[in-house]
């Protein structure tokens, strides 16, 4: 059992949970990803890390209540526990000093985001920060961004605050020498700032989080197509090259259970789980 | 006169199983199990013979004969005693070891009839005490030391077993959710009880194994790490890599590894959802490549699970199947259907991504390969198209690689499993390894041997210091 230590809702249907799990902490680096499975019968999801506190012996994760399992980890409190917890998985992102950094982050995947920023931003890098929501009140992380970002820019889908939408960056390409991108977010957001930057050749990093089940190359589900291979995001990623990512074929198979999330959903909610 | 010797049965004691139509839409337990008189019975024809031959086909040298004749005399917990000196799982091998490529292989009476049906006996009175409650044996004197052991699976959990009982402090570290690996994430229900899996892991337990789960070794300590806690190390992480048609179309959605369609139904127990949370899909039209347990195993899972039609696509003929004869028919007897000598070539989707058909080709059998079987060889000009909306590829597992991969100095082979001499020591001091690791894909008795060996060369290892 892993415990929560500490529980925000950082806006309406977004939380912030960071668990006891000292042995993780300890292990654990910017661009990893942890399983987690609440109870008994429930799923195992992978979450990417946005923090670990190795003194406190707590990871930190930010998940938007989308489905059943998030809807029923929302439900927890401080104290409560969860089941399992598996990681550190997937490979560590790349940090070192690059020159200037921009790290473009979307929706919830803004707290993933941070923890890498602010791991470009103490290896000596100039960063760049961008933070995107769907509309204003959606938006998280703005302020730990801030601190650890030289320059930062806000965008909304709506264009409820800062830009709209991610067209800004194609100036922002025109204007300055940038050595390395970082894109942790929605699958059309990553496919949004590859398509921005291929033709800077600009090396791209983009973190995917496909549907998996065990997260240790097991079971294939999250097997992505990236410059013609098939990679395993678990054990190959999560990081992969953005201009060689087949985004259409990523976006087919995330919506491959899209039926069943939602009658699960719907039965959560209609208390039809007892346990 | 002296009075004549009862005449031995020829024939075995047929397994009482569940109906073929009845079972192909449940997942309860097919084979049903021997009743007490059906296992003395059975029992009854083994000729003890003097120097028994069916041990030399267990790979953990149970004593059969003597087993067997403490259950001719009904004298159960004695017999189950006699068993677990040697195999720690004993309901598990019952059910699932390919007894008629092992003991029963080389049984006398398989000479001029059925062999005797050692597996059954074994699930009959390994049954009979867990209904009744494990007696645990006695500890042995503690020696104070420590030993490792990384995957929960059959080598593992042998492993742990046999030096628990030796007096070592042991524990168990186990990447998923649950302890016993393949048994508990790939072999469905219907083959393997899941509560029968967990009683046997409890059981270790209860011998004082300690199993840590959810913790990767490779990620959350390494080896090294390990090595610097305990006085031993054994690696049994097993084969748990799927391998892929690469072929194209392959990523399509609706098309699984059989690992991941296995993992879904039997660890996550999607045939329950939304009971439990975790979803599979199957269409009407499912195919399954590959011609092995686990083929099979997804074959029949698909048919519970729904689907109209379930076509095993094999590319050489019946004949060359790994899968257990048994299992054939099992998968036959349920409807099952067998297209043998025919291999797809690519996958088509339709405009949603999902796969909605399936190039294949004939094959003829060639000139045999290295395995010894004759080599599949395309027809030219025999391409067609099989609709399908689901597809499970079980053409293989390759070699979990993570501690491989993070453990500098541990000998490896060009196939990645890891080098040991017949011990099952690794090129690295103080560790060992065995099982599927070692071998590649194999049975799971063969996994509970390697076990046992590596258990006994690291107990003499750690006696001399």
């Amino acid at each position: 059992m892993y415990r929560i230590v500490t529980k925000l809702e950082l806006v309406s249907h977004i939380n912030l949970f960071k668990f006891s799990a000292k042995e993780i902490a300890a292990k654990t680096k910017p661009g990893q990803f942890v399983i987690l499975k609440v109870d008994e019968r429930g799923e195992r999801i992978p979450l990417t890390v946005a923090g670990a506190d190795v003194e406190k012996g707590t990871i930190t994760v930010v998940c938007h209540e989308v489905g059943k399992t998030t809807k029923q980890l929302g439900s927890l409190n401080e104290g409560g526990c969860i089941q399992d917890l598996l990681g550190p998985l997937g490979k560590r992102a790349e940090i070192r000093k690059f020159g200037t950094v921009l790290c473009v982050g979307g929706g919830v995947m803004v707290a993933p985001l941070h923890f890498q920023a602010k791991a470009f931003h103490e290896a000596g890098n100039m960063v760049i920060g961008v933070i995107g929501a769907r509309t204003e009140n959606q938006l998280i992380f703005e302020d730990k961004m801030r601190k650890v970002c030289n320059e930062l820019y806000v965008a909304t889908d709506d264009g409820t605050r800062g830009y709209k939408g991610l067209d800004f960056l194609k100036d922002l390409f025109k204007e300055r020498k940038i050595d390395r991108v970082v894109a942790v977010g929605p699958i059309v957001m990553m496919k949004t700032v590859s398509e921005v930057t291929r033709p800077y050749g600009t090396p791209t990093i983009v973190n995917l989080i496909p549907i998996m089940v065990d997260g240790m190359g097991m079971c294939g589900a999250c097997r992505v197509t990236v410059g013609g291979k098939t990679r395993f995001a678990c054990v190959d990623g999560p990081d992969f090259d953005g201009h060689q990512v087949d985004f259409e074929e990523l976006m087919a198979r995330l919506k491959m259970y899209a039926p069943q999330e939602k009658l699960a959903f719907v039965f959560y909610e209609k208390g039809g789980r007892s346990l | 006169m002296s009075k004549p010797k009862p005449k031995i049965r020829k024939e075995v004691v047929p397994m009482p199983k569940q109906d073929p139509k009845e079972r192909s839409s449940n997942f309860n337990e097919v084979a049903l199990g021997y009743t007490e008189e059906q296992t003395v019975a059975e029992a009854e024809r083994c000729l003890q013979c003097g120097e028994p031959s069916c041990v030399k086909g267990c790979p953990v040298e149970v004593d059969i004969p003597a087993f067997i004749n403490l259950i001719r005399e009904r004298r159960f917990d004695e017999a189950i005693r006699k068993i677990k000196e040697k195999n720690s799982l004993p309901a598990i091998c019952g059910r699932v070891c390919p007894q008629e490529e092992q003991c029963q292989a080389n049984c006398t009476l398989g000479k001029v009839g059925d062999p005797v049906s050692v597996g059954r006996l074994e699930r009959f009175v390994a049954d009979w005490e867990r209904e009744r409650g494990y007696e645990i044996p006695q500890k042995s004197v503690s020696t104070g030391k420590k030993v490792a052991i990384v995957g929960a699976g059959p080598a593992g959990l042998t492993a742990a077993a046999d030096l628990a009982k030796l007096g070592y402090e042991v524990v168990i570290f186990e990447a998923l959710h649950k302890p016993s690996g393949v048994l508990i994430y790939g072999i469905p229900e219907f083959r393997l009880p899941k509560k029968i899996v967990e009683a046997e892991a409890e059981y270790i337990e209860k011998l004082g194994v300690t199993i840590k789960t959810n913790a990767m070794i490779g990620k959350l300590y390494t080896l090294k790490e390990l090595l610097e806690q305990f006085g031993a190390v054994f690696i049994g992480t097993g084969a748990g890599l799927p391998s892929f048609m690469r072929i194209l179309g392959e990523n399509l959605c609706g098309i699984y590894s059989a690992n991941e369609f296995l993992i879904r139904v039997n660890l996550m127990k999607a045939y329950a959802f939304p009971e439990y949370d975790t979803p599979i899909y199957v269409g009407e039209k499912v195919a399954v490549i590959g011609g092995g347990n686990v083929a099979m195993d997804a074959a029949r899972c698909a048919l519970r699970l729904g689907a109209k039609e379930v076509k095993i696509v094999y590319r050489r003929s019946r004949e060359e199947m790994p899968a257990r004869a048994e299992e054939i028919e099992n998968a036959e007897e349920e409807g099952i259907v067998f297209e043998f000598l025919t291999n797809p070539k690519r996958f088509v989707g339709n405009e949603r991504n999902w796969v909605k058909a399936m190039e294949c080709i004939r094959m003829r059998l060639g000139e045999p390969d290295e395995s010894g079987r004759r080599r599949p060889v395309p027809i030219e000009g025999s391409d067609f198209i099989m609709d399908v909306d689901t597809v499970i590829i079980a053409i293989g597992r390759s070699p979990n690689p993570i501690i491989q991969q993070t453990t500098e100095g541990l000998q490896v082979t060009k196939w990645g499993t890891i080098v040991v001499d017949e011990n099952g020591k690794t090129s690295l001091e103080g560790v060992y390894a065995g099982g599927d690791i070692v071998t590649g894909e194999a049975t799971v008795i063969s996994a509970m041997g390697a076990g046992k060996k590596a258990a006994k060369a690291i107990h003499e290892s750690l006696m001399k210091k």
